[in-house]
């Protein structure tokens, strides 16, 4: 019970029941979506990939570094990979704990540190045809996918959107967070 | 020119044009004097070196034979293998290669020393591909010196008259005799395939360079590509053969072949599906992956 891969649908209610525990009286959970729009394009589809392998590894010592950092009880995180339609959700986080301080932020340490850390890419698909692998393509070099709204005059590294070379690249709304007690 | 026609010989000739059969012969008959023992009888990665000259033979010729003297027919490590045994006065290899010639008269004899631990497949599918079968022999030039190397070589049929007269007239040296006659001679493909272990030290230099990846030497490694990378190279894994001592190096080659957008600086790297340095040095089978900007959640 620490990481793992999704290739069809997350079941929360399974992965929920996962991580319950008589000794604990808060559980806080994340899901991530897939948003419309993304940097000023409309988005219509994104497509996950994933270097399996580590990143399972990886994914593993990320809830075992949340398990030694916060006083918890149980920790999962599960990460779609595959094609993916709006409002689908690609990630999912649960913690449980004895209070709830530790379960909040337990839970987003793990959905922060995977976010930055395992080799996992996603490429979106916008309304206009165009697609693009995030983190790589736009900030790479010159965009290969300007937008029409782009000025002519726009320096070569001054794109049109405004997201931070693959820092926090927030895609998703907290969706869910609730608290037993 | 001396073509295989002009061979006297009481069974009739093979087909007009058609190059004489090819056998193996492997040359187990020498006293191995400065080894101090039997040199067909060392042993690389846990087999005798003339267990490895004969199947690497047979991966290329029908028939093998091995060599040997008449005293050396009881020998363990050679009587379980088909023998052609010393029929002609005389010492050295070149009586071996002439009784070869006189046991089979119309077969010419890939003839392979069970000296020569680096010899390799792709050394003899060359000579094989070069082969002359309209001169005396195909051999190649020793890297070392450019003078013919006639232990691994072709030596046809038409070459049995000519020796007979060489030896006759006193001679006793295969090299000098392909530097006489009619033979096809190949620039060497590789530089330490006919490197022959005389001594207990080049014995010893030859194991730990077989036991291990060799430095400089070329490697198979194994690539996977994802997302982006996999979109530029066109492909999601493949193996490849290289130099590189590091994934950096690798990297610079595999830029040049598939012209990768992102700056190394922009990746991190895998090995063995573990994070691993740009400098680690890498060794023959590890998988390697380098890992864009992720972008998960």
């Amino acid at each position: 019970m620490r990481f793992r891969f999704a290739h069809t649908a997350i079941d929360t209610a399974a992965a929920r029941r996962e991580v319950l525990d008589l000794g604990a009286g808060a559980y806080a959970a994340f899901e991530g979506w897939v948003r419309n729009h993304n940097e000023g394009q409309e988005v219509v589809r994104l497509d996950y990939e994933a270097f399996q392998d580590l990143a399972e590894k990886e994914g593993d010592r990320i809830v075992a570094e949340a398990m030694r950092r916060f006083p918890i009880t149980h920790a999962l995180c599960i990460h779609r990979v595959g094609s993916l339609g709006l409002g689908d959700m690609a990630i999912w986080a649960g913690v449980s704990s004895a209070h709830r301080g530790e379960a909040f932020d337990a839970c987003r340490f793990i959905v922060d540190e995977v976010k930055h850390r395992l080799p996992i890419w996603k490429k979106e698909h916008y309304r206009n045809g165009d697609s693009g692998w995030v983190n790589c393509e736009r900030c790479a070099a010159a965009p290969q996918h300007p937008t029409a709204r782009a000025p002519a005059t726009v320096p070569a590294h001054s794109h049109p959107h405004s997201h931070d070379h693959g820092e926090d690249h927030e895609h998703h709304e907290p969706a869910e967070l609730s608290v037993h007690k | 020119m001396t073509t295989a026609a002009a061979t006297a010989s009481p069974a009739p000739p093979p087909r007009a044009g058609a190059p004489a059969p090819l056998r193996g012969l492997i040359l187990a008959g020498g006293s191995s004097s400065r080894m101090h023992r039997d040199k067909a009888a060392l042993r690389y990665q846990g087999k005798s070196q003339l267990d490895r000259a004969v199947e690497l033979a047979a991966r290329h010729v029908a028939d093998v034979f091995v060599s040997v003297r008449s005293s050396q027919t009881a020998d363990p490590v050679r009587a379980q293998r088909p023998l052609i045994v010393d029929s002609i006065a005389g010492e050295g290899p070149i009586v071996g290669i002439r009784s070869a010639l006189a046991a089979f008269p119309h077969t010419a004899w890939l003839v392979l020393a069970c000296d020569l631990p680096f010899l390799s497949d792709a050394t003899l599918a060359f000579l094989l591909r070069e082969r002359d079968g309209t001169a005396m022999a195909t051999a190649y030039r020793s890297a070392h010196n450019d003078l013919p190397e006639p232990l691994c070589a072709i030596w046809e049929p038409a070459a049995a008259p000519a020796i007979d007269a060489y030896l006759a007239g006193g001679g006793h040296c295969p090299r000098k005799f392909l530097m006489r006659h009619p033979a096809r001679l190949l620039a060497p493909l590789d530089r330490r395939a006919l490197d022959n272990v005389n001594t207990p030290e080049d014995y010893a230099q030859a194991l730990t360079e077989l036991s291990g990846v060799p430095h400089g030497i070329k490697m198979q490694l194994k690539v996977q590509y994802y997302a982006v990378m996999r979109e530029q190279a066109g492909r999601s894994e493949e193996w490849l053969e290289t130099a590189a001592a590091t994934p950096a190096d690798l990297y610079g080659e595999l830029v040049a072949r598939y012209g990768f957008s992102l700056p190394r600086e922009q990746l991190k790297v895998a090995v063995n599906s573990e994070f691993s340095e740009w400098s680690r040095k890498l060794s023959g089978g590890d998988a390697v992956v380098f890992i864009p900007p992720v972008a998960g959640g």
